[in-house]
């Protein structure tokens, strides 16, 4: 509870300077005018360009980090998460395969093949869960599931007639909430609602898990529903994400890694926590590209993917000692 | 007495492989039952079976007398605890949680109670707040008993619950298990020190490449001829002042 209220804190503070500074840097008097005139130049660059881009970032790592700590528990492992287990990649390759085919510009058809994509990926990855017991086992294949969904991806690109079509998609593959408004972050807002529903309906199964697929399945929870939710779950929110921002990794590894401790590793009790440190780490990282001198800005999953690679090699360094006793 | 558990007829296949053939088995409350065998007998497969969590070519278990498939989780969970062989935790909880994961049904403050005095009767207690991958296997193994003690099921099934234990807690382990028989409930446990389980069990069943070769009280089920076909053991029970003792030594 302690953590979240931190994190909370943390999350206002960091939107907070989000808003505040960008790439044009502004002078203290027009900060002045954008304070008393929201309608004034200066004033739009700070609420109709900033605060959307910030909630954007804030709503997206937030999903992402749910989803990370979702499937963390649920498949029992520190280094899952939707970038890794490569569920943002299908979603990603499954967006881009309707915009190929001229269906992007449709009302919610790219948001549902992302959703469709991550679905069909969550499937995969928990069909071979049940299959292979060994951690190590799991990640593999998502290295395997990743590769897939980067080289379908890449094949729909080959083959897609325009070229114009392939730039868009290509910068919004490489993650990005650049030049989000309101109106793009609407739709997206049911199938996150809907999909932290659900992590949250699933949350004491996967405390249950903590002790293994047996003794959760005698455990007296209806153990294939909290399942079923915990997946679908995670899926909605990773194939939301990738339709509002593409594909930005780590977000999900990291933020449960970071409050795991403070809920006394508790899988069930991490998730308010990580959403909370999700949305802070990915507002910041996307501050951080902003501010960052570039000719062109840098993008929001290559920022996330320098500081995240890193972590997943610790991560999986220190896992690699527990699993071997 | 009544039978916590029935199991008649069981046939296990995997793979084209027959793993239990024709087994039958019942386990009164009020028993501790022993069911031993040299590795790949079948003794795991038994157990998982006899729980509904590995499917059965034939037969059939009962719980409370009821079939298994009619058992809704809830119903089953208050029936039946089971402590697998396989003892990885996934996360670094503390050991007063791991404990009450025994109580799901409970609400949060009466599970801790009830894991509090589990943990005591394993003497943890002193390790309630540690995580459990931050202990010994055998802490860690001792925390793991006390969430099946915490089920307060009528039917408790262990699989291997002395091993990585010391000898001490070997046999405090089995203390606590023979108190719930004497509650009332029905104790089933898997052992490979022969031993220990012939002073901790009031009945053996002896499980040979997938059958049941015996189940009997320990003097007879572990007669000298059955260590010697089954285990391929040379020598016999032996009374001491402690009770029952094996003095064996592999058949040249």
């Amino acid at each position: 509870m302690r953590v979240s209220l931190v994190l909370a804190a943390l999350l206002l503070a960091a939107l907070g300077l989000s808003i505040l500074f960008g790439e044009t840097a502004l002078t203290f008097a027009q900060y002045k005018t954008a304070f008393a005139h929201p309608s004034s130049p200066p004033g739009v660059i700070l609420f109709a360009i900033r605060a959307p881009r910030a909630i954007c970032a804030a709503l997206v790592g937030g999903a992402l980090g749910v989803a990370g700590a979702v499937m963390q528990g649920l498949l029992r492992n520190p280094l899952a998460e939707p970038g890794v287990l490569g569920v943002s990649a299908w979603s990603a390759s499954a967006a881009a395969l309707v915009i190929a085919l001229g269906l992007g510009s449709a009302a919610g058809v790219v948001e549902a093949a992302a959703l469709g994509g991550a679905l069909a990926a969550g499937a995969l990855v928990a069909a071979l869960a049940a299959r292979f017991r060994e951690p190590e086992t799991l990640i593999l294949f998502g290295v395997a599931l990743a590769a897939l969904g980067g080289a379908m991806t890449a094949l729909i690109f080959n083959l897609s007639p325009s070229p114009i079509t392939i730039a868009e998609v290509l910068s919004w593959l490489q993650g990005s909430v650049a030049n989000r408004d309101w109106r793009d972050m609407a739709p997206e807002l049911i199938p996150m609602a809907a999909g932290v529903g659900l992590c949250a309906y699933a949350a004491r199964g996967l405390r249950m898990l903590t002790l293994g697929e047996e003794t959760a399945a005698l455990s007296g929870l209806p153990m294939a529903r909290l399942r079923v939710a915990a997946l679908a779950g995670a899926a909605l929110l990773t194939g939301a994400s990738v339709a509002l921002a593409g594909v930005i990794g780590f977000v999900g590894l990291a933020a449960p890694h970071m409050v795991r401790g403070s809920v006394a590793d508790d899988p069930a009790r991490t998730l308010a926590p990580a959403a909370l440190a999700g949305a802070v780490l990915l507002t910041l990282a996307d501050l951080l590209a902003r501010v960052i001198p570039s000719g062109e800005e840098l993008r929001l999953g290559v920022v996330t993917a320098l500081f995240g690679a890193p972590l997943f090699a610790l991560i999986a360094w220190r896992a690699a000692r527990s699993w071997r006793t | 007495m009544s039978a916590r558990l029935t199991v008649a007829g069981l046939r296990v296949v995997e793979r084209g492989r027959t793993i239990l053939d024709s087994v039958s088995l019942t386990a009164d409350a009020g028993e501790v039952l022993g069911v031993i065998g040299p590795n790949g007998a079948g003794k795991t497969t038994l157990l998982r079976a006899a729980l509904g969590l590995r499917r059965v070519a034939a037969g059939q278990a009962r719980i409370d007398g009821r079939p298994l498939a009619e058992l809704a989780p809830a119903a089953r969970a208050r029936a039946a605890g089971y402590l697998p062989q396989e003892r990885r935790v996934a996360w670094n909880m503390p050991a007063i949680e791991i404990a009450a994961l025994g109580c799901a049904d409970l609400a949060a403050a009466e599970a801790r109670a009830v894991a509090r005095g589990c943990l005591a009767e394993l003497e943890v207690a002193g390790l309630a707040e540690r995580g459990v991958l931050d202990m010994s296997g055998g802490e860690r193994a001792r925390v793991l008993l006390a969430r099946l003690l915490a089920t307060r099921a009528g039917l408790l099934i262990a699989d291997e619950p002395s091993a990585g234990l010391d000898p001490d807690a070997q046999f405090l382990a089995l203390e606590r298990l023979r108190q719930r028989a004497l509650a009332g409930a029905a104790v089933i446990v898997t052992l490979h020190d022969l031993t220990l389980a012939a002073r901790a069990c009031d009945r053996l069943a002896v499980l040979c490449e997938g059958r049941m070769r015996a189940c009997a009280p320990p003097a007879e089920a572990l007669s000298e001829e059955i260590l010697a076909e089954v285990f391929g053991l040379e020598g016999s029970l032996v009374d001491t002042r402690a009770g029952p003792t094996l003095a064996a030594r592999r058949r040249a």
